[in-house]
């Protein structure tokens, strides 16, 4: 089975197909210098994100074929091979507040749990963030997993002040997305990211937001009048 | 770089460290390998233990099934702060917003795991460990935390039985660097990791830590004790949750047969899985009674799992499984304060053995032990930091470690060290695991002692210094050689069975090893010695 990896094309000889295993076992016969992430093995550590043939993948859960191009997670800086830089991810959600504000003293119910449950897997895997288009033009967007995580705190109704968490998502947050869908497409935890922003976004607009695209609408009709 | 706390290791211990030293004033900094998020504790799945409501349940009760479990060679005294502290754990991390499963009540939902009384595992559906630690990243976040992510340990450094900081290997940059701090906690994981390609943990998972403190004077305790979980998939190790057996799942064998109560100790069912497989019959789990609604509802990473890796459904097909190591009994001898024997030095979570698990741990219990004891060490470790200096005028350490590092850079590399260590895994399985006997731990301990010595032939391919994880891999294969050199010393001087801990020659639990074995080492030289327990 031949397969490209940055660039670089590898015979392999084994029987093995999980894409983690064979990129172990190019590292360990063929190329020791190959650097990947790997860590659980099972889908939940979200250290093996990769690009196959041009889509987001774990390499872990991932079986390859013949010919297939693996390369590493887009928009974020490489370091060596599949090796992307991750600091960012820790000052996005910082910047979006998601995290807990202040405990509320609700009671929980099982019904509570479950509107949170998709969105409290998510596992950092940085998938959506590579497969989002709005980094082409704003390297500031806060990104996908800000915005679910940021929907995950404010839908928990442990959360007192969900006004905190609103008024920072706004900046280069909720209505910069395009609602394009792609991150839905790629994320291994099977969580509904664009549904979650959209429901962010009719919650800013509660909250008293507006939607600066449109703003921008109404404001860039000049008329030349202007009683 | 100077700190307060200087924590190494994120998962759920270090982050719940982390947390309490912060919010008592500390300055803190959290060191990983790793992301944070990526951590063993994401693979704990089936719950964490704690006595909820004392009219069904009893914290007496959960002491005895510990104590029980522990088979004698526990700390009763650690075993109680466990117990007695459980449920104030679990209200902290409710507090923190980590969303417990609820009865019809709405009260937190508590499932019954192996080996236990009651039904007292408090669970996220069947991804606790992870929702756990994603909740207590969020919080370190919240909590201003200093991380930095991508360095190994290399070594502490200590000076007249005094930790003062720690070597470090920048992953990035292949730099060596050294920390300074008052307070220094180990939280770097377990040791399951050195049965290569028959554990369930993490690749991440090398001892590092252990072999480490090891080196620094510490005191290794039970590390004969590496705990088999029953059910892992056959076909790759990947762990099927023990809540797929405490939820009615049965264990059959090729003829269809059950052949033992699924619910007594990993031990037991881990060995009588053993004896079918060596009786050359394949071992299945069975959870097609439950039902497609039920297993979804109750463990669909499980069933995911499954799934993914076998291709099989697991409310219409058998899932073939084998036991695997899957935990460390063993580790870093501590207090139930999380003290060391080298002074402001701490250890937590599966990397620590403070003696809640003894001969054997509990389902359930580990997640409570990393988030307690790590909460407990934080508080500790942020007290009277104003009577501590941070003293830098150590560099004796830093400077072998960069000449240790060029060397290892100039070894030949005639020998495979990736090879050898899946041979390190196969014959630690064999003769290092269920079932144990002199012949076999003498010629796994000679095979370990030729591979230390061969180490200086092995070596690395990759010669550059940008994110170079081929010398990551080699300096982890010397720690799983050395704490693999201290599991078999224990196995072997330890003749009796007892817990996880079985020997062929010696079926019986002894009175005279009623004790924990300590490994220490001097000049290269392994030193043990049995001690009382508690």
């Amino acid at each position: 089975m031949q397969v490209k990896i940055c660039e670089t094309s590898y015979n392999i000889e084994t029987k093995v197909d999980n894409l983690l295993a064979v990129l172990g076992h190019i590292k360990q016969t063929q190329n020791n210098s190959l650097a990947f992430g790997s860590g659980c093995r099972s889908g939940i550590c979200g250290s093996c994100a990769v690009v196959v043939n041009g889509v987001e993948k774990l390499a872990c859960k991932t079986t390859i074929k013949d010919n297939d191009e693996v390369t590493p997670l887009k928009n974020l800086p490489v370091i060596k091979d599949l090796v992307v830089d991750n600091s960012k991810q820790h000052k996005l959600l910082k910047i979006a507040n998601a995290q807990l504000q202040e405990l509320s003293d609700e009671k929980i119910s099982n019904a509570d749990v479950d509107k949170i449950d998709k969105e409290s897997n998510c596992i950092l895997c940085n998938s959506c963030y590579s497969s989002c288009p709005v980094y082409e033009v704003n390297d500031k967007f806060l990104s996908p997993f800000a915005l679910t995580r940021a929907y995950r705190y404010i839908e928990d109704k442990k959360e007192k002040d969900v006004k905190s968490i609103i008024d920072n998502i706004q900046d280069n947050g909720v209505f910069s997305c395009t609602l394009c869908g792609n991150c839905n497409m790629v994320c291994p935890a099977g969580i509904d990211i664009k549904g979650d922003i959209m429901k962010l976004q009719n919650k800013s607009v509660q909250f008293g937001h507006t939607n600066p695209n449109f703003a921008t609408f109404d404001t860039g009709m000049d008329f030349g009048f202007n009683p | 770089m100077e700190y307060d706390v200087l924590i190494i290791g994120s998962g759920g211990a270090g982050l719940s460290c982390a947390i309490e030293a912060k919010r008592n004033g500390a300055k803190v900094l959290v060191l990983s390998k790793t992301t944070p998020t990526a951590s063993q504790t994401c693979q704990a799945q089936g719950g964490i233990n704690a006595c909820l409501d004392e009219e069904t349940d009893s914290i007496q009760n959960h002491i005895n099934d510990t104590m029980k479990s522990s088979h004698k060679i526990g700390n009763s005294e650690a075993i109680k702060v466990l117990c007695t502290k459980a449920k104030d754990t679990i209200l902290w991390l409710d507090n923190l917003a980590v969303p417990f499963s609820k009865d019809a009540n709405g009260n937190i939902a508590q499932r019954k795991l192996g080996g236990t009384s009651n039904a007292r595992a408090c669970y996220s559906s069947d991804y606790t460990g992870l929702k756990i630690l994603h909740t207590l990243y969020d919080t370190c976040i919240k909590e201003n935390v200093d991380f930095i992510e991508d360095k190994m340990l290399l070594d502490l450094i200590v000076s007249n039985n005094t930790v003062l900081g720690a070597v470090v290997l920048d992953i990035k940059t292949t730099e060596v660097e050294q920390i300074f701090a008052k307070k220094v906690v180990l939280a770097t994981g377990g040791y399951a990791g050195i049965y290569t390609n028959f554990n369930t943990n993490s690749l991440a998972t090398t001892g590092d830590g252990l072999a480490v403190a090891l080196r620094a004077g510490c005191r290794l305790k039970n590390m004969e004790y590496v705990q088999f979980h029953p059910t892992a998939l056959k076909e790759n190790s990947i762990l099927i949750s023990e809540s797929a057996r405490g939820e009615g799942g049965y264990l059959v064998t090729s003829d269809g047969e059950r052949f033992i109560d699924e619910l007594k100790p990993r031990d037991e069912v881990a060995r009588a899985i053993y004896q079918q497989l060596q009786d050359n019959k394949e071992v299945f789990l069975d959870l097609r009674h439950l039902g497609i609604e039920k297993i979804m509802k109750l463990m669909p990473q499980e069933y995911n799992l499954a799934l993914q890796y076998t291709g099989l459904k697991m409310d219409v097909d058998l899932i073939p499984i084998k036991p695997v190591a899957h935990y460390s009994m063993g580790g870093i001898k501590t207090d139930p304060r999380c003290h060391t024997n080298i002074k402001h030095l701490y250890a937590i979570g599966e990397c620590a053995a403070n003696g809640v698990h003894g001969a054997n741990r509990l389902g359930g219990n580990s997640l409570l032990e990393i988030i307690l004891f790590g909460r407990i060490a934080g508080q500790n470790a942020s007290k009277d930091l104003d009577k501590i200096k941070i003293v830098e005028d150590e560099n004796k350490t830093i400077q072998n470690d960069i000449t240790y590092i060029d060397e290892l850079f100039e070894y030949p590399n005639t020998i495979n060290f990736y090879e050898k260590k899946e041979l390190l895994g196969k014959i630690l399985y064999e003769n290092v695991g269920l079932f144990r006997n002199e012949t076999d731990l003498q010629t796994a301990s000679k095979q370990i002692a030729q591979w230390q010595k061969e180490y200086t032939q092995m070596g690395i391919g990759d010669k550059s210094r940008v994110y170079n994880t081929n010398l990551k891999e080699f300096i982890e294969f010397k720690n799983m050689l050395d704490i693999s050199e201290v599991v078999i010393l224990s196995a072997i001087e330890r003749c009796e069975s007892r817990g996880a801990h079985y020997r062929i020659e010696y079926t019986n639990e002894e009175e005279q090893f009623e004790k924990q074995s300590i490994v220490t080492k001097t000049n290269e030289n392994l030193n043990l010695e049995f001690i009382n327990a508690s």
